[in-house]
């Protein structure tokens, strides 16, 4: 049996030629593309339609948990676990608590723009099926890549071929799943 | 949009004449292809020799005790604590260079901001050694965080000592996670360039399979910005919070509010010129002047000269202010440093801190990468001599005449210091040699060919 194809891709050899192809793709109606590419291209996030991400969200909550817990621990500890009097200060001695509160808002919110970012990509991913077209490991290096996956409803064998074809790449390749 | 006739031609950043293909090579080809320099091995065999004494006088510490180094009553912070502030102070400049001038848009950062990341993280772990070392039972350190124990007691957390357990911890994890998403993309062109199996197979699971997927990048972006937004508060805090340290005690010398925009400047003072110190030999051996240009090395050099530039400030106003403000002991404090058993260290920071960095002035100063290399060690001698005047003088001669005491130090106090240097060294050159020194996906962004040209349309 053979497998269905994971999608076509196009190679490009500068991102203006990239970012015109993802522009005519998306005009032509193909909604499931994904470009790839060794630096990011603000055009290309522009032509993808990729600006919405949940990440400030996520880092955002981080950090107001990270605030709270910092704040809490240092009351948990200095008010009711282990109460000390030092120089007469109140228990609740909350100037003294601001630092390590700052700490750990920073630091709640580091590990979850650094977590949330891999979860949002879907890493560690170590095999993904455009690794397997030969030429892909210049997308690291001087290559810019489209691929048309074949779950766009759009998607058809021969004519998403012809259509890359329009587009001038150096070369398009079939993605093995 | 019409697209004219330079309209806006950027300053070089990087020399003229590199393509995507050739910037990758480069880079890459110091970890994968080419033979390492003979540099490479001197450097990282010093580095090791100075790391065996480390643990030769770690060894000894771990069985003698704080002893061993001439902590005596009442100078009891000695070398340790003069170490740690210079070593985190020289780590500031990686998340300045990283964090602030990415926020700051200013590109000319992105073929320096990996090895003084990397410089960053070595500079923290030899930093963080010092305290630990320092508390005389150093295999009960994790007594310094709040944890459930059976002894019921808990860390006082309004010590300013407990704050910098953790402003330095969560600095040295913030960094770290900063420079391996960074490292990220390159790490991926490293698995894709290597014909080395193992070496595929190392950098493809540090890689996290990246595969440079736009929608990846976008968020990819965002989450740079926001670290950087992230470790800009938190570098200036860093030091602020080391600065706490001192100045929460009421010890002459130590007591005072300027302490902290002082130390954030002092830091980044020794950073850059630690930043020139490591640039200036590594773009020599490795060919990289097309890269780390000589703008990088006049930007830097500039910035020593803006900071180095507060920290005269600073000076003049700790005489000034231990002057105007009439209270006895300070005026003391500051005419013993000046005149005292310090003088010679008070002096020669006075020398090596404001005077020596005036030759920065001059542009033909700043276009030497030799001349710079000096001034850049000038500064950090000087920059570990004010530490170390300001510790060791304020507790030497303190309130009571009857407790003075001058501070000697034993040879294991040099061994210890000798020996991070070493630490650091060693942990710099394996990094030089197995991953990217330069930032290769943001030189890319660099070169004119990575920008769009938009069609009319």
């Amino acid at each position: 049996m053979i497998k269905p194809l994971y999608g076509l891709m196009a190679e490009f050899d500068n991102p203006t030629a990239l970012v015109a192809a993802a522009r005519a793709a998306r005009e032509k109606g193909y909604r499931k593309l994904d470009a790839y590419t060794p630096f990011p291209i603000e055009e290309l996030t522009d032509a993808l339609d990729l600006h919405h991400n949940k990440l400030p969200l996520i880092v955002l909550l981080g950090g107001i948990i990270g605030g709270i817990c910092g704040y809490m621990l240092q009351y948990y500890v200095t008010v009711i676990y282990f109460p000390i009097n030092i120089a007469g200060r109140p228990l609740h001695s909350w100037p003294s608590y601001i630092i390590i509160t700052f700490e750990t808002t920073i630091l709640f919110a580091a590990l979850s723009a650094v977590l949330g970012l891999l979860a949002l990509c879907g890493l560690p991913m170590p095999y993904h099926p455009t690794f397997n077209v030969p030429r892909f490991v210049l997308a690291s290096r001087n290559r810019f890549f489209l691929c048309i996956q074949s779950r766009d409803p759009l998607f058809d064998r021969a004519r998403t071929v012809e259509f890359l074809e329009t587009l001038e790449p150096r070369e398009v390749s079939e993605v093995a799943p | 949009m019409a697209n004219g006739p330079n309209v806006h031609l950027p300053k070089k950043d990087i020399a003229p004449g590199y393509t995507f293909g050739t910037v990758t090579d480069q880079i890459a080809s110091v970890v994968l292809t080419r033979r390492t320099p003979i540099f490479w091995f001197v450097s990282f065999g010093a580095g090791l020799v100075l790391l065996m004494f480390f643990l030769l006088a770690v060894g000894l510490l771990f069985a003698k005790g704080v002893g061993i180094w001439g902590l005596r009553t009442p100078v009891m912070w000695g070398f340790a604590i003069t170490n740690f502030v210079w070593w985190i102070g020289i780590g500031h400049a990686g998340t300045l260079i990283s964090a602030i001038l990415l926020l700051l848009n200013q590109q000319w950062r992105n073929s320096i901001n990996r090895f003084a990341e990397a410089m960053t993280l070595f500079a923290v772990a030899c930093a963080g050694m010092f305290p630990i070392l320092h508390l005389g039972r150093p295999w009960l350190a994790y007594w310094l965080f709040p944890y459930p124990n059976t002894m019921g007691v808990q860390p006082n957390f309004r010590s300013p000592l407990v704050w910098d357990v953790f402003a330095v911890s969560t600095y040295a994890t913030v960094s770290a996670m900063f420079w391996f998403v960074g490292l990220m993309p390159d790490l991926a062109t490293l698995r894709d360039r290597t014909h080395n199996r193992f070496a595929r197979f190392a950098y493809g699971i540090a890689a996290m399979g990246w595969r440079g997927s736009a929608r990846h990048w976008s968020i990819y972006e965002t989450a740079s910005l926001l670290l950087a937004g992230l470790a800009t508060p938190l570098v200036l805090s860093v030091h602020t919070v080391v600065s706490f340290d001192f100045t929460i005690a009421i010890v002459p010398g130590w007591h005072t509010t300027f302490l902290p925009p002082y130390f954030v400047a002092g830091a980044i003072y020794s950073g850059f010129a630690m930043v020139l110190a490591l640039a200036i030999p590594l773009r020599k051996v490795y060919g990289l002047e097309g890269l780390i240009t000589d703008r990088h090395l006049d930007n830097s050099a500039k910035v020593m000269l803006a900071t180095g530039l507060i920290v005269a400030y600073a000076y003049i106003l700790e005489t000034f202010a231990a002057w105007y403000g009439g209270n006895a002991y300070e005026a003391a404090m500051v005419w013993h440093r000046m005149t005292g058993p310090y003088r010679v260290a008070y002096w020669s920071l006075i020398s090596c801190n404001i005077l020596a960095p005036q030759a920065l002035w001059f542009k033909k100063v700043r276009s030497q990468p030799a001349l710079l290399f000096i001034s850049a060690i000038v500064v950090l001698v000087g920059m570990w001599l004010e530490r170390y005047v300001i510790i060791v003088s304020s507790l030497a001669q303190d309130f009571l005449p009857s407790s003075w005491s001058i501070f000697q130090a034993t040879r294991w106090d040099w061994l210890t210091y000798v020996g991070t240097i070493g630490l650091f060294l060693f942990l710099f050159f394996l990094f030089i040699r197995l991953l990217p020194m330069i930032s290769i996906f943001e030189v890319r962004t660099l070169l004119p060919a990575a920008k769009v040209e938009e069609e009319e349309s």
